[in-house]
């Protein structure tokens, strides 16, 4: 069925979809709309859930690893200041081995206070643990929480979906809603192997010494690294129900690409038409989209840049100190596999600045010639500063 | 032993990692007793989750989760609904926090759940303090105690929070002080909380040789002089508006349970003066909330 849907009815639907049995969240801009409707939807009774109105983000997150751990499929979702709260909770809940799947809202972290799309909010959470996925449109925003489900279920560990902040969560779109039916063949119930019951009584998370601590961080190291092909090959399937497919990277003319624009979230779109336009121009340009960021999706990065020359990171977010982040994964990438390889790394749309085919074209110009507006700090350029 | 009793799984068994004389085991003992087989426990840092073993040893034989410092209540508050929604209406989910965990770091979920009313069961065992990090100073710890960080130069001054008061606050169905020096009365308000829906709360003192400084084979009895001081005055409140004195302990001065403790060592005669005047200003104040209290206990 069409249906006209901002990113974030995207995902409310996709959690009534997925017959999520508990939900537990905090509100914070611009993640309302989630939680005002699942609330609505569960108290009308077309979800059967339990809807839990807590008083915190860590609360919403740790009631989440309580009813997963009991054997329940939960869902929360946040945004910046939200996903920053609930930190301690985030590695809790890897580390407890629990599928809890998450909505965040991709929004800049004060100070100073701002509401709009920045990325620094989940990428400074990437050591967590968590599978994180950027979604590119509302569709993706949909599909892509169902895929999460499967995948957690199936690796025991938690994914967080991430939305660009109005981008993606406030712009409405025609998408394409499945039927409960299919759905339901394709996300059959959880079924817990191993959880809270007073049946099988087990201990979970107590003190245990060094050496059996590092296995276990091992196995959990494993199980992560894994997760880029589970999601590949989970993906396949949902395209085999839904004819649509959501992979950990998506290239886009890259194939005899001597430049390439890496980048994450919304962004993508608008780099394709700037790609479309260079190669107007004669240069050949392609694009790549990480959708994945953890794991970090080494094979398909590797893949998709084999011939390519010069790699362009576009950032919104930094890690102060060093650079933008996406560049810094992209680089630890490439280290030692294709060590000729320029990559220059611009920082822009931080805070909701428009990253326009506009601004982009610059940029490419930029990381060519080695003349432009962008200026420097460190390793990155930024783009879009106040002189 | 009759058949029945020999079939009953022991719910706490011996090898625990807790100090000699430690009542915080008394209490899970207590507690588990009551509640029975049919129970979640939920623990978080503090003695408990020390003491509990170290994998792959353990003391209890019921599920167990052992969380972050401040996610008592959320996390059990969250296993209840996992249940609930699941068919399971029965299993108690019980949250087993310390002082630190439940008046400090986990006072914000706490309020949450209580205010939700939650249907989960959070007992505080109180032992006044840190212990488990080395007798640091909670909002649990008594005006003029010693601890690490109320050294002898600079002990504390401020009171006690008094944590019935705020749970009672949020109109809690049931919220109730209650000592491992009072095992009977204990037991009774275990029963009463297992059958009650909806959050119920147990302030339960637990003596601390470690962190009080007082022989380990007094720990029972320094917890009774808690009570006959009226230090510790055992209650119930129901509701959040009725509150029912649970035992009309004979007026003992504060000295008999100070004299035993090592933390109260150094107080001045002027310290002790006050001490003794805030807890009869206390007492009196608790005494016109209540209703006619029942037989003494």
């Amino acid at each position: 069925m069409k249906k006209v849907m901002m990113g974030t009815e995207a995902a409310t639907m996709a959690v009534k979809l997925a017959r999520v049995q508990v939900v537990s969240a905090y509100p914070i801009t611009p993640q309302t709309v989630i939680v005002e409707s699942l609330a609505d939807i569960i108290g009308r009774g077309e979800l059967k859930a339990k809807y839990m109105p807590v008083e915190s983000e860590h609360t919403a997150m740790s009631s989440c690893m309580g009813a997963s751990l009991a054997g329940a499929r939960t869902f929360t979702a946040t945004s910046s200041q939200g996903l920053a709260y609930m930190h301690e909770m985030l590695h809790f809940t890897a580390g407890e081995r629990v599928p809890v799947v998450m909505v965040n809202c991709n929004r800049a972290l004060a100070p100073p206070w701002n509401l709009y799309c920045d990325h620094t909010d989940s990428l400074s959470q990437r050591d967590t643990g968590w599978i994180q996925y950027y979604c590119a449109d509302a569709q993706d925003v949909l599909d892509a929480i169902l895929i999460a489900y499967a995948v957690a279920e199936q690796a025991l560990l938690p994914v967080m979906i991430n939305l660009d902040a109005f981008y993606l969560t406030h712009t409405s779109e025609p998408l394409d809603v499945p039927d409960q039916e299919t759905v339901d063949l394709f996300l059959p119930p959880y079924h817990a192997s191993l959880k809270l019951d007073v049946n099988d009584p087990k201990t979970f998370s107590i003190v245990c010494g060094a050496d059996l601590f590092s296995s276990i961080k091992y196995k959990r190291q494993g199980d992560t690294l894994a997760v880029a092909r589970l999601w590949d090959q989970v993906a396949e399937k949902y395209n085999s129900h839904f004819n649509r497919l959501h992979k950990t990277v998506e290239a886009y003319r890259t194939e005899d690409a001597d430049l390439c624009i890496v980048s994450i979230g919304t962004a993508t779109g608008t780099i394709r038409l700037a790609v479309d336009r260079l190669r107007e121009e004669g240069l050949k340009v392609g694009s790549l989209r990480l959708a994945m960021i953890r794991p970090f999706p080494l094979e398909g990065l590797q893949r998709a840049i084999a011939k390519v020359k010069h790699v362009i990171v576009i950032d919104r977010d930094v890690s102060f100190g060093a650079e933008g982040i996406v560049a810094q994964e992209v680089k630890a990438g490439l280290f030692g596999h294709r060590g000729d390889l320029k990559v220059t790394g611009f920082v822009a749309g931080v805070g909701g600045n428009d990253v326009t085919v506009d601004t982009i074209i610059p940029l490419v110009r930029q990381a060519i010639s080695g003349y432009g507006n962008a200026v420097e700090a460190g390793m990155s350029l930024w783009a879009e500063v106040l002189p | 032993m009759s058949e029945q009793i020999r079939a009953k799984r022991e719910l706490f068994i011996p090898g625990h990692y807790g100090c000699p004389g430690c009542g915080a085991t008394v209490a899970m003992q207590q507690t588990l007793s009551v509640l029975g087989e049919d129970t979640i426990v939920v623990m978080t840092a503090g003695c408990w989750s020390s003491l509990i073993g170290i994998y792959p040893y353990t003391c209890l034989t019921v599920p167990v989760v052992s969380v972050a410092f401040g996610a008592t209540a959320s996390v059990a508050a969250g296993i209840k609904a996992g249940l609930t929604i699941q068919g399971n209406d029965h299993t108690t989910v019980l949250a087993f926090a310390g002082d630190g965990g439940t008046f400090d770091i986990g006072f914000q979920p706490l309020s949450g759940v209580v205010e939700r009313n939650d249907d989960i069961l959070f007992i505080c065992y109180d032992n006044e303090a840190y212990m488990n990090t080395g007798i640091q100073r909670s909002s649990a710890t008594p005006a003029g105690a010693w601890t690490t960080t109320t050294p002898d130069s600079a002990r504390k001054g401020q009171r006690k929070k008094n944590m019935v008061e705020i749970m009672a606050a949020h109109r809690i169905p049931y919220a109730a002080t209650a000592s491992i020096g009072a095992p009977e009365d204990l037991k009774e308000k275990l029963e009463k909380a297992k059958n009650i829906k909806g959050s119920r709360f147990i302030h339960l003192f637990a003596s601390c040789p470690t962190g009080w400084r007082h022989a380990t084979e007094l720990s029972i009895e320094v917890a009774r002089q808690a009570i006959k001081s009226r230090v510790f005055p055992l209650y119930e409140v129901f509701g959040g508006d009725t509150w029912q004195l649970s035992s009309m302990p004979e007026k003992e001065g504060v000295d008999a349970y100070l004299k035993h403790q090592g933390r109260f060592k150094k107080m001045s005669v002027e310290e002790r003066d006050r001490m003794q005047m805030r807890v009869d200003d206390d007492w009196q104040r608790l005494i016109n909330r209540c209703q006619a209290p029942r037989a003494v206990g």
